[in-house]
């Protein structure tokens, strides 16, 4: 809260700037007996100099201290006590800082831990003492650039080509972050994954078929001790995503396309359009629920009906057949342009010969851009196995490796979410476990979708 | 045509086709059928595709609009002074109200529940609020008596709308003969009526379903994507200006179009992999908070607005940055005097759809922590929050009969939103797209 006002404060200060510039602008005009050529730069230019030069540091200032503050706070408290107190790095801090916190904010009436009473005026002080510190300095600078700016605008500054290489700096930073995520995301799946293979080896990962995750916490518990053989994982993600989802989303958005395109009356289209992309803007949240609740027990009970008694509450077909219906609109709208992407001349060509529409589009439309459609599905597979609230919800947890769809399978994305939501452990191979998944669901999708790309767009060249 | 070319070997005369033999045209009607079949085809495709997602929607609202309900009974209330534990003449003091509020209502509560007899385990555990609200409304009331419409339990509730199948047998139908009688008694003496539940629009999260509300959840959501706005906004209008205007053509440009084309393929949940390792490992970032959860969804849905807003800045036709540059513009000024306006709708469309796409994502936030169960409304940016989504996948997990209607009333409040978003969306492209 504090550092919003910080930041407020510094955001009016800067404010202050930039009328001061634009003012001292407006008195050069004015000097030059407001013939407004006369400067170089318009006043607002000189305002925006003086605002970006007291603007600047000051807000590095405030952002570095709200991202290293609270650990330099925190480092400061458990540093007042004593070695023999402190205690040990990990949980135990935590618990006992998150404890001093609650003291300090007024959360928590009582502390459990009895060292929490004794630091919570060291970490106040420490608080207060730091954003004061952090305050003044960026205050100090602000003035400070604020000034040297202001200082320098002279009727032959020139003061906008200044503002427009910043402008322009801004631009390039802001693309950078793209670049910035994809490195975050390579390095901290990289990461993690390599402390996982530390303890469990690649070989075993990907080639082997136990898959059951819970290790012993406490060396006395009786309990598993792990397999990390993602062989079923895989199976599942393709069983699921890649084969039934699939089974459901080619025929259907193929067919749609098709009807879309070459029979369906303009006014129809106008209508049925929308409502084929309304199904890809359900969250997914939505479908797993529908999934779970009204789609698997159905499926339940026709495989009962079939006779099969051990047929799964959480059959992959429910799941799979719930993400075929997702990812309709997306073969759809991709079948779409790759059709469109036919020369219209084969069409008429094959219409002119006395083709009928439908042998038009099996003869010649489909085949002609069948490199396009198939591109359209492998997307659709890499967006099928990334999918991840549809199968948490209705996949199961059993990582079983067979080809029955009435029985329960497991996915990557769900034994992700799995491992990682209740008790993390970041040493166990367990938790790290879900960051080699993640890596190879993000090499799986990367791979997928560049090659698809690659296809896609060497489709489209050859009819230009 | 007979002259352009001489055949080069004898080639054998060929008949005209005779259309009316019987077998021409039983070749023809098969083809006809073919073609009528395909079609029926694709129009089959698109009707199970609607249908579906008919069935979706009628399940949900079928199962959802009573979740917007609750039942009420009446029942009189004597406030007594003694059984409140207040002292009258302190309550006409200064410190009346505050008195008010910590007094014993749950005495109170019990003692007004004997009156229903035979059905005084009926109530909701947290009837006894209604009597605090009435009581500081009025403060008057103080010793006298009132008739007050209360909360009743989930099974009650669900009882009330009809929801368990009393002719199945008593272990599988989910509620006990003893809750039936309750309903039976409570509903023949004509003590039952249905309300409004503005505790499920207004309320925060419960481990009871009668009072459980989407209030604080989608106050959760509303900061959340706060900060996806304020973060991701700018960046995705910034990075597709560079890269559409000022870019200069080499390794750069290409690796960050290549990093936006690839981002917008990542599952969303590597996203969330990023948050758990990279902010709340490695940065120190409070767990479950708004914050961290807008910043995530921003990274996700950045390349939705980049795209988008690369489309639209390239829309604008060539001729009018030519002509702002030849009457003296600065590169810069004929970006933001010219070209950013004018692509301005279908910025504000990409953006708008991001937004909705990130509304309705649940994936990510999950693995940062945004599961939290929080019974009040959050806080602020770094206190613990859930968002609407989220709020529906934790009620969809809960083995209480009582959730099913809510999941499926916040669904049909989170799909409405969604709806809205996207008609503006569609609207603001249709109302402020200039076509050149």
């Amino acid at each position: 809260m504090r550092l919003l006002i910080a930041f407020a404060l510094v955001l009016g200060l800067a404010g202050l700037a930039y009328l001061a510039g634009r003012a001292r602008g407006n008195r050069m005009v004015t000097a030059a007996g407001g013939r407004m050529g006369a400067v170089h730069s318009r006043p607002v230019y000189h305002g925006a100099y003086v605002a970006v030069l007291a603007l600047a540091p000051a807000l590095i200032v405030l952002a570095g201290w709200g991202i290293v503050g609270e650990g330099l706070i925190e480092g400061q408290v458990l540093g007042s006590l004593s070695a023999a107190e402190r205690p040990a790095p990990g949980n135990d801090s935590e618990a006992l800082l998150n404890e001093v916190r609650g003291l300090v904010n007024g959360d928590l009436p009582q502390a459990f831990n009895p060292l929490a009473p004794r630091l919570a005026p060291v970490y106040a002080a420490a608080r207060s003492n730091g954003d004061l510190l952090a305050g003044a300095l960026a205050v100090a600078l602000l003035a400070m650039g604020g000034l040297w700016g202001w200082s320098r605008l002279r009727p032959d500054f020139r003061a906008r080509n200044r503002v427009e290489t910043q402008v322009r700096a801004l631009l390039l930073v802001a693309s950078v972050v793209a670049i910035l995520t994809t490195f975050g995301i390579v390095l901290s799946l990289i990461f993690e994954s390599i402390r996982f293979f530390q303890l469990v080896s690649p070989v075993e990962f990907l080639t082997g078929l136990q898959w059951s995750p819970q290790t012993a916490i406490r060396a006395d518990q009786v309990g598993s001790t792990g397999a990390f053989g993602a062989v079923p994982l895989f199976w599942g993600t393709i069983f699921i995503g890649a084969i039934i989802a699939m089974a459901v989303a080619i025929p259907l958005g193929l067919m749609s396309a098709i009807y879309l395109t070459q029979y369906a009356d303009p006014r129809v289209r106008k209508w049925l359009k929308p409502i084929l992309e309304l199904l890809a803007g359900v969250p997914t949240v939505v479908y797993g629920f529908f999934a779970a609740l009204t789609i698997a027990p159905l499926v339940r009970s026709f495989a009962v009906a079939l006779g099969m008694t051990n047929a799964s509450s959480d059959s992959a077909l429910a799941a799979g057949l719930v993400m075929g219906v997702m990812i309709i609109p997306f073969v759809s709208s991709m079948a779409d342009d790759a059709l469109a992407a036919v020369p219209r001349a084969m069409r008429d060509g094959s219409l002119a010969m006395g083709a009928t529409p439908s042998e038009t589009v099996k003869k010649v439309l489909v085949p002609a851009a069948l490199p396009g459609i198939m591109g359209g599905v492998l997307l659709a597979v890499s967006r099928a196995i990334g999918e991840t609230m549809i199968v948490v919800m209705a996949a199961g947890l059993a990582a079983n490796l067979t080809a029955n769809p009435f029985s329960s399978v497991t996915t990557v994305t769900t034994q992700i979410v799995a491992l990682l939501t209740g008790d993390q452990e970041f040493d166990s191979a367990k938790t790290l476990s879900a960051f080699a998944l993640g890596l190879v669901l993000f090499v799986m999708t990367l791979i997928l979708n560049i090659y698809a790309l690659a296809v896609v767009k060497r489709y489209r060249e050859a009819y230009e | 045509m007979a002259t352009l070319a001489a055949p080069a070997g004898p080639i054998a005369e060929r008949q005209p086709t005779d259309w009316a033999t019987p077998a021409m045209r039983s070749r023809i009607a098969a083809r006809y059928r073919a073609e009528r079949n395909f079609r029926r085809l694709g129009a089959a495709a698109l009707v199970i595709a609607a249908s579906f997602l008919a069935f979706l929607l009628f399940t949900i609202v079928r199962d959802g609009w009573t979740g917007f309900q609750r039942t009420e009974t009446r029942i009189e209330v004597q406030f007594d002074a003694a059984t409140l534990g207040v002292d009258p003449a302190a309550v006409a003091g200064p410190q009346g109200q505050a008195l008010l509020a910590r007094a014993d209502y749950q005495a109170l509560l019990l003692k007004a529940a004997e009156q229903l007899g035979p059905a005084d385990d009926t109530l909701s555990d947290a009837a006894w609020m209604d009597l605090r609200e009435a009581l500081m409304d009025d403060p008057t009331l103080l010793g006298k008596r009132a008739s007050l419409w209360v909360p009743v339990r989930s099974s009650i509730d669900l009882l009330a709308k009809g929801k368990y199948d009393l002719a199945a047998p008593a272990e599988s139908r989910g509620v006990t003969d003893r809750e039936v009688s309750d309903w039976r008694w409570l509903d023949g003496k004509g003590l039952l009526r249905t309300g409004f539940n503005t505790t499920f629009l207004f309320g925060a999260d419960s481990t009871e379903p009668e009072l459980a509300g989407i209030g604080g959840a989608a106050l959760g959501s509303l900061l959340t994507l706060a900060v996806t706005i304020a973060i991701a906004f700018p960046l995705g209008v910034f990075s597709a200006v560079w890269l559409e205007e000022f870019a200069p053509k080499g390794r750069l440009a290409d690796i960050i179009e290549l990093s936006i084309n690839n981002l917008a393929a990542v599952p969303s949940i590597i996203f969330g992999l990023l948050g758990l390792a990279f902010f709340l490992n490695f940065a120190g970032m409070p767990r479950s908070a708004p914050l961290v959860g807008g910043i995530t969804l921003a990274l996700m849905i950045m390349p939705v607005i980049v795209i988008a807003s690369r489309v639209a800045i390239k829309a604008v036709p060539p001729s009018i940055r030519d002509a702002a540059l030849g009457i003296g513009a600065s590169p810069i000024q004929v970006v933001f005097h010219h070209v950013l306006p004018l692509a301005l709708p279908g910025i504000m469309t990409g953006t708008i759809i991001g937004i909705a796409r990130a509304l309705g994502e649940t994936a990510p936030l999950l693995l940062i922590g945004m599961r939290a169960f929080v019974t009040d409304v959050p806080q602020g940016f770094t206190a613990p929050a859930t968002v609407l989504p989220m709020q529906v996948f934790l009620w969809s997990d809960d083995v209480q009969r009582g959730f099913v209607e809510k999941t499926s009333a916040a669904i049909m409040v989170l799909m409405l939103v969604l709806i809205a978003m996207n008609s503006l969306a569609i609207y603001l492209r249709n109302r402020f797209e200039r076509r050149w």
